[in-house]
């Protein structure tokens, strides 16, 4: 083995040159100094801060599974009060969805702006997501205030306490996300595209996203499930 | 763009450096399949085209997918090389998940069976 220094980082590199048509694969040429391969040090602040925020947003979604966990075994402790089928209004769910849907779709859209090095569209692109993000909060804001006149509260039973810190929690994701969207705008704004605001933007964008694929589980299992009974 | 910021290793989220309509192209087909899932999803939670007992794992099963077409299409994990070590952490959150949802419904159900009911309580 004395003859082989970094295996995985040659074996790597190899990889790089033999085989170029991979998916995922963006080829930029030979190795770089300071991308992480080989003995050429560690990965770029832009990786980094990219991956550790990815770590957090599992841990996230690691604490959503709590949430859903909670919701699947009280999804029948309703003592005696509404179930899930007196609680789903499909047609409002179908709307968030699609804002939903189409802000992370937006929110892509202002992302691939700013690799382009464009304000305006990045700009643009961030209102349009965070309008639709605002519809989606108050839709659900709407749903909750619907509930809590019928008497349907938290309090009331396992069930209704499930249901409400499951979707609640994930609002009060989406709510923080607005108000992180809107310090970016005003941050694109007035430093522009410096390194550490496309840094921020990544973060961000990776936010927005994880929000909606937790939505997709919210809606399937809490919303869909439960109108079928 | 300088030396530092050409990178072989990709963050999920990240857009390596690309003409800009190869990402709106993603995006594109992203939306596009997570709105056909999504109506799919919706369409037969409420018109139940197919037999009932199956709908709630076409539920599932549609949430999965559109759960990977977020993944590849949207934070763009794919199974390349520079995405090693983005998909470890997402098959470690993925386990963590599985335990912590599975693992709850399994010992919650088995405890309510083993509960006595409440009337028989009652007589004691």
């Amino acid at each position: 083995m004395s003859n082989v220094d970094f295996p995985a980082s040659v074996e790597a590199i190899r990889r790089r040159r033999e085989e170029p048509g991979q998916a995922g694969h963006h080829d930029h040429g030979g190795p770089v100094a300071g991308a992480g391969h080989g003995d050429t040090g560690p990965a770029t602040k832009r990786i980094i801060v990219g991956y550790g925020f990815w770590i957090f947003l599992l841990s996230d979604i690691v604490m959503f599974s709590c949430f859903f966990a909670t919701y699947a075994v009280l999804q029948h402790a309703t003592a005696g009060g509404p179930g899930i089928r007196q609680i789903v209004e499909l047609p409002r769910v179908e709307w968030e969805t699609a804002f939903l849907l189409m802000s992370s779709f937006t929110c892509g859209l202002s992302f691939a702006a700013t690799n382009a090095r464009n304000v305006l569209w990045t700009q643009i692109f961030l209102v349009i997501t965070g309008l639709l993000g605002l519809g989606f909060v108050l839709l659900e804001v709407q749903e909750f205030i619907g509930l809590t006149q019928q008497g349907i509260i938290p309090q009331r039973s396992g069930f209704l306490t499930g249901f409400f810190s499951l979707v609640g929690t994930h609002g009060l994701h989406v709510s923080a996300g607005l108000l992180w969207l809107g310090t970016m705008l005003a941050q694109v704004q007035v430093k522009g595209f410096r390194r550490e605001i496309v840094h921020r933007l990544i973060c961000f964008n990776l936010f927005w996203h994880a929000l909606d694929i937790v939505w997709v589980g919210i809606f399937t299992i809490v919303y869909l499930l439960g109108s079928i009974g | 763009m300088s030396d530092l910021e050409r990178h072989y290793d990709s963050a999920p989220g990240d857009e390596p450096q690309d003409s800009p309509g190869h990402w709106v192209r993603t995006y594109l087909l992203g939306l596009g399949f997570a709105t056909i899932l999504t109506i799919a999803s919706f369409w037969i939670a409420a018109a139940h085209p197919i037999w009932g007992p199956a709908v709630p794992v076409a539920l599932i099963v549609l949430a999965i997918a559109q759960m990977g077409v977020h993944l590849v299409f949207f934070l763009h994990v794919t199974t390349g090389p520079d995405n090693t070590n983005n998909v470890l952490a997402l098959a470690f959150g993925v386990m963590v998940v599985a335990l912590v949802v599975l693992g709850s419904i399994w010992i919650m159900d088995h405890l309510n069976q083993n509960m006595m009911p409440t009337d028989q309580q009652m007589q004691m």
